[in-house]
């Protein structure tokens, strides 16, 4: 029984130390922010091409099957009501405030945040960091901090693409199959969002980019120099990113509404 | 003539493709020319009681919206709602003896407020108030009213 509460202990001990590492390898790269954004966009340019353009189509595919998916169900359940015209205002406030950002954020963790992290962990298991700096090169100038940007560019603008393509596929299943009125889908969906909606999404995903880059990022850069430490590194991106985002949203929903 | 990577080209796209995306979301799936087109002049008008009454429902005429309820405040001497309402500039032929309900849309729907035109030529200007108001219908009244009429036969 004792030893349950000390490894319980000791397991949270560890999580909130991991959360204070993180917050100060944040901290020692974000005085060069700024420097790698004026000398080195190039660097920035080539990562928000892996981070965001490469996502886009695993993001379109699922965007519009989850739009898709969110037409079928409203329609579904607001017919109980006699209230089938509103799915479109539903399915839009429901994209564009939660699945929107959250669902964007999980792939994003899943295609670009795993691929930046194994990346950085290969350099530091075949010695490809401490080579740069022995060249007098930063690696965190060189090699963290361009992906870091890039990944918190691509998000947003990933989830806007993934609320356009959701909301067609709302349209497409709720207008051509179901046979939702187009006009009155329109209006009603027009009617009932709010331009903060839209705003509050993009904020989120700002965040969620934060967090998800730079928990790749960090993961990477520590990841213990072995063909193990790889896979580890990569497993725990994807697991830290989904708990942060999933965490992150109740606590940003909540200080909104 | 510079040779242009196609990784820049990508990227490139990729981001207008986000910015396009944005665009499209704020300007075709919101009411955003409420926000834009908010010139207008304000009014004021009292009521008894506002029921379900918010910030930016509309204010409407002869079903047509002309503008939008701007702020609502209680009035501390006469415990009255006092409700402010922003009306386009483009309105500004409105009687000054028109009246303004409380209106609900629907069964379940939200409310807005309804004005009926008087039969004055002075016009409504900014500042001034409407005199003539209906309260919002609360259906716990109607309803205790109605069972006060049934126990009176």
């Amino acid at each position: 029984m004792n030893k349950w509460i000390m490894s319980l202990l000791l397991s949270i001990g560890l999580t909130i130390s991991r959360i204070g590492k993180i917050t100060i390898f944040f901290i020692n790269i974000s005085s060069s922010l700024p420097r790698v954004i004026f000398t080195r966009a190039d660097l920035v340019i080539k990562q928000i091409y892996n981070a965001g353009a490469l996502s886009l189509v695993i993001i379109m595919v699922s965007a519009f099957f989850v739009g898709m998916v969110l037409g079928l169900q409203g329609y579904d359940s607001l017919a109980k009501f006699d209230a089938e015209t509103s799915v479109g205002a539903i399915s839009a406030l429901g994209l564009f405030k939660e699945l929107g950002p959250v669902v964007t954020a999980l792939l994003f963790s899943g295609r670009a945040g795993t691929a930046i992290a194994s990346e950085i962990g290969l350099m530091r298991t075949t010695d490809q960091l401490s080579a740069m700096e022995m060249m007098a090169v930063d690696p965190i100038d060189y090699v963290v901090v361009p992906r870091f940007i890039g990944g918190i560019v691509s998000m947003p603008l990933l989830a806007a693409i993934f609320n356009l393509i959701g909301i067609t596929g709302t349209c497409v299943v709720a207008i051509n199959l179901m046979g939702v009125d187009s006009g009155v889908f329109w209006s009603q969906l027009i009617s009932n969002v709010d331009l903060s909606d839209i705003t509050e999404g993009i904020f989120k995903s700002i965040v969620f980019g934060i967090a998800a880059s730079l928990i790749a990022v960090y993961e990477g850069y520590t990841c213990s120099p072995s063909a193990e430490g790889i896979g580890l590194a990569t497993t725990r991106t994807v697991v830290s990113s989904a708990v942060a985002v999933l965490i992150l949203d109740y606590l940003i929903t909540s200080a909104i509404i | 003539m510079k040779k242009i990577k196609s990784v820049e080209i990508q990227t490139g796209l990729f981001v207008l493709l986000g910015f396009a995306a944005i665009f499209f979301l704020t300007t075709q799936t919101t009411n955003i020319e409420s926000y834009l087109n908010d010139d207008g002049y304000d009014v004021i008008a009292r009521f008894e009681d506002i029921g379900g009454l918010t910030l930016r429902a509309p204010v409407t005429m002869a079903g047509v919206t002309i503008g939008r309820v701007e702020e609502i405040i209680l009035d501390p001497e006469h415990l009255e709602a006092i409700v402010m309402l922003k009306i386009n500039l483009q309105y500004n032929q409105i009687p000054v003896d028109s009246d303004a309900s409380i209106l609900t849309s629907g069964l379940l729907g939200g409310q807005y407020i309804g004005i009926n035109p008087g039969g004055s030529f002075d016009s409504l200007i900014e500042g001034s108030e409407i005199e003539f108001t209906q309260s919002a219908i609360v259906l716990e009244d109607l309803i205790g009213k109605f069972l006060l009429s049934i126990g009176g036969d």
